[in-house]
């Protein structure tokens, strides 16, 4: 792995069958850096990031965080790692508080439990609803609650998949924020999304992902340069194309 | 295609499925076998019971019963030797019937004549009495023909004892216990009763936990909880055995409510029995009672166990409620099969069957533990942990593959995806 990259991705196939999802992606993220997979709905981007995730086992190719290589090790990736998914959901017989609460336990205890439950309380937002179960959230503040535990932990590598999913306008500018703010305190982040104008919005780098292949590399300013765009998604248009 | 057709179509769609139909046939197989272990049962209850006759008495009425008895029944010998008589009655032996030397001569001189009946119990199932009901009918046949015969030669026999003119004694011998004054029917009335609702409590507590398990995981699936959850710093070993241990700390709290339940039931039968069956060692003691808890705690363990494999492929809520029907059935075999037979009176594929389903052990621990036969309830034990073990085991290692998030089974590291995958079900959640 090279120096300073946290994710190194080698010619990653992931076959699902006869159904080849990643047909042999390498990209690497440096550490402390946003990372953006984007393309279109099927083009390899969730796979890619649950092989990441260490959900998924791999076909060929090879997948290391942090020096870690996922297919061998993968409980010891699960302990540098946090994954969102794209449609995850918290226990609905819980709090939000006690939600946070079930996940910071799986990582540390005593003091240092209530000063990460405090960390995602207050990424959450939440006010005094934090204390209402999660059934009675809406689905703006389920997926800040969600984005509130994968963060809290303080995660070396943050895995997040179509981060502002089904939020409004004023939440998705506050994750956002948040995201950057923790990138700035050293957490990479490895995000996906069809949104490309976020993506362009969020990301040091990015890959274009189409019809499970890496299409083009680089920073939004260098892709836009390199093929006269006014935007990644006309950039990705012009490869796709 | 008209608008009911079509949701008619999406709906068999949904409904007809692998994880369906494939619970439907597993019964349908199982009810088969049982079918055919019925059926055994019931051509040996129409055979002629086989029994053993010690004619002491050489009389007329002795003759009369001998001609009765040899025409309801096949003779496994006929002498003078009782201990040779039972000895003789090999597998298939009901009983030994000994008509002693003054027979004929009490009844003419108007006293009831005694037939010393030494039955061989088998099993207390409610259908193992049918050859010793067979014989019991023989008797009643006996009574009938002594009766017509006094009636037609005008004997001066005491009316009462022309209609009743013989009485028994009876002594049962069951899994080696000799008990004198007690007959098939007494005996197993009393150990039916005391045995009965073991297996009915077993099934439940079975169906409750086990139905918690499979839908915890049909749950996590629904709600969008699994991904997050396996991707936390946990072992697989550790989800599994938290959600077995949750699921059992409540079915054996479950449990302790309907076996202090249990307890009431049995002592207010011990208060009214009509045979003290503690004279003859058969009672419960708190070993006994110890042991029943372990049998009951590892088939409810082998319960959950399997009912976490099963939930691996539940993908919602009403995936799950089908996919606990396979152990509704396995719950429902041997706690039939218990009430309907003992153990060892059961063909030996049904035995093998039975034997192969962690929940039956409990539900014949507290028969074989009255009856101090340690080395089966252990075995039994030993058999649900061992049980239980293999399917953590499968469960862990389906935790390990794609399964749970794909509905496939992939080989290895995928090296062999391209030659061939094991589609079992298609679950939603699979995007690119």
């Amino acid at each position: 792995m090279d120096d300073g990259n946290a994710v190194e991705v080698r010619d990653l196939v992931k076959n699902y069958g006869s159904f080849q999802a990643l047909k042999g992606v390498s990209f690497s993220a440096r550490a402390g850096e946003v990372y953006g997979l984007i393309g279109p709905n099927g083009a390899g981007k969730t796979t890619a990031l649950r092989v990441l995730a260490t959900l998924l086992r791999i076909t060929s190719g090879s997948v290391r965080v942090f020096d870690i290589d996922v297919a061998t090790h993968p409980e010891e990736a699960r302990k540098v790692i946090s994954y969102l998914p794209e449609d995850a959901g918290a226990y609905k017989n819980l709090t939000g508080r006690q939600y946070l609460e079930f996940i910071a336990r799986f990582f540390v205890h005593g003091d240092a439990e209530h000063a990460m439950v405090a960390q995602g309380v207050e990424i959450a937002h939440l006010g005094e609803r934090i204390d209402d179960k999660v059934e009675q959230y809406s689905k703006g503040m389920a997926r800040r609650l969600l984005v509130a535990r994968a963060l809290m932990t303080r995660p070396r590598l943050a895995i997040l998949d179509e981060l502002t999913s089904g939020l409004d306008v004023i939440n998705a500018q506050e994750i956002r924020r948040v995201v950057k703010e923790e990138a700035r305190n050293g957490t990479t982040f490895l995000v996906s999304s069809h949104n490309m104008l976020e993506v362009e919005l969020l990301c040091d780098r990015l890959s274009l992902i189409h019809d499970g292949v890496v299409v083009e590399t680089g920073t939004p300013a260098e892709l836009k340069a390199k093929h006269h765009a006014a935007n990644i998604e006309e950039v990705f248009m012009a490869v796709a194309a | 295609m008209t608008a009911l057709t079509n949701i008619m179509r999406k709906e068999l769609r949904e409904l007809v499925t692998p994880a369906t139909i494939l619970p439907i046939v597993v019964m349908a197989l199982l009810f088969g076998s049982l079918g055919g272990a019925i059926g055994d049962i019931q051509k040996q209850a129409q055979a002629k019971p086989t029994i053993g006759v010690v004619p002491m008495d050489q009389g007329v009425l002795a003759n009369v019963s001998l001609q009765v008895l040899k025409a309801g029944a096949t003779f496994a010998y006929n002498g003078t030797d009782v201990d040779a008589a039972l000895a003789a009655q090999g597998g298939n032996g009901t009983a030994v019937l000994v008509i002693p030397a003054n027979f004929t001569a009490s009844i003419l001189g108007g006293t009831r004549g005694s037939i010393e009946v030494y039955w061989i119990m088998r099993g207390a199932g409610l259908m193992d009495s049918f050859s010793s009901g067979a014989v019991e009918g023989l008797l009643a046949a006996v009574d009938e023909a002594i009766s017509a015969y006094l009636v037609g030669t005008g004997s001066s026999v005491p009316p009462s004892v022309v209609l009743a003119p013989t009485v028994r004694s009876d002594t049962v011998s069951y899994r080696g216990v000799v008990m004198e004054g007690v007959s098939p029917a007494v005996l197993g009335g009393m150990l039916t009763q005391q045995s009965t609702f073991i297996p009915v409590i077993i099934m439940m507590i079975i169906l409750l936990a086990g139905s918690m398990v499979v839908t915890s995981m049909g749950m996590e699936k629904e709600n969008k909880t699994l991904e997050t959850l396996l991707t936390l710093p946990v072992p697989r070993g550790s989800i599994i055995a938290g959600k077995l241990l949750a699921a059992a700390i409540v079915g054996l709290f479950m449990a302790a409510i309907y076996m202090v339940g249990f307890g009431y039931y049995i002592g207010g039968l011990t208060a009214s029995a009509p045979v003290d069956l503690a004279k003859y060692g058969l009672e419960i003691t708190p070993i006994d009672y110890v042991l029943l808890g372990l049998s009951v705690f590892a088939a409810l363990f082998a319960a959950l166990a399997m009912c976490m494999v099963l939930g691996t492929f539940a993908k919602n809520y009403r995936a799950a409620q089908t996919l606990t029907l396979p152990v509704t059935f396995l719950a429902m075999v041997p706690m039939f099969m218990t009430m309907f037979w003992d153990f060892n009176t059961l063909p030996p594929a049904a035995q093998v069957l039975v034997f192969a389903i962690p929940f039956s052990h409990p539900m014949m621990a507290m028969r074989s533990l009255m009856f101090k036969d340690y080395v089966f309830v252990l075995a039994g034990i030993g058999y649900s942990v061992a049980f239980a073990l293999v399917m953590i085991l499968i469960a862990v290692w389906i935790f390990r593959t794609d399964r749970l998030l794909t509905g496939r089974f992939t080989r290895g590291a995928e090296a062999g995806a391209r030659k061939g995958v094991w589609r079992l079900v298609n679950l939603p959640g699979r995007r690119a």
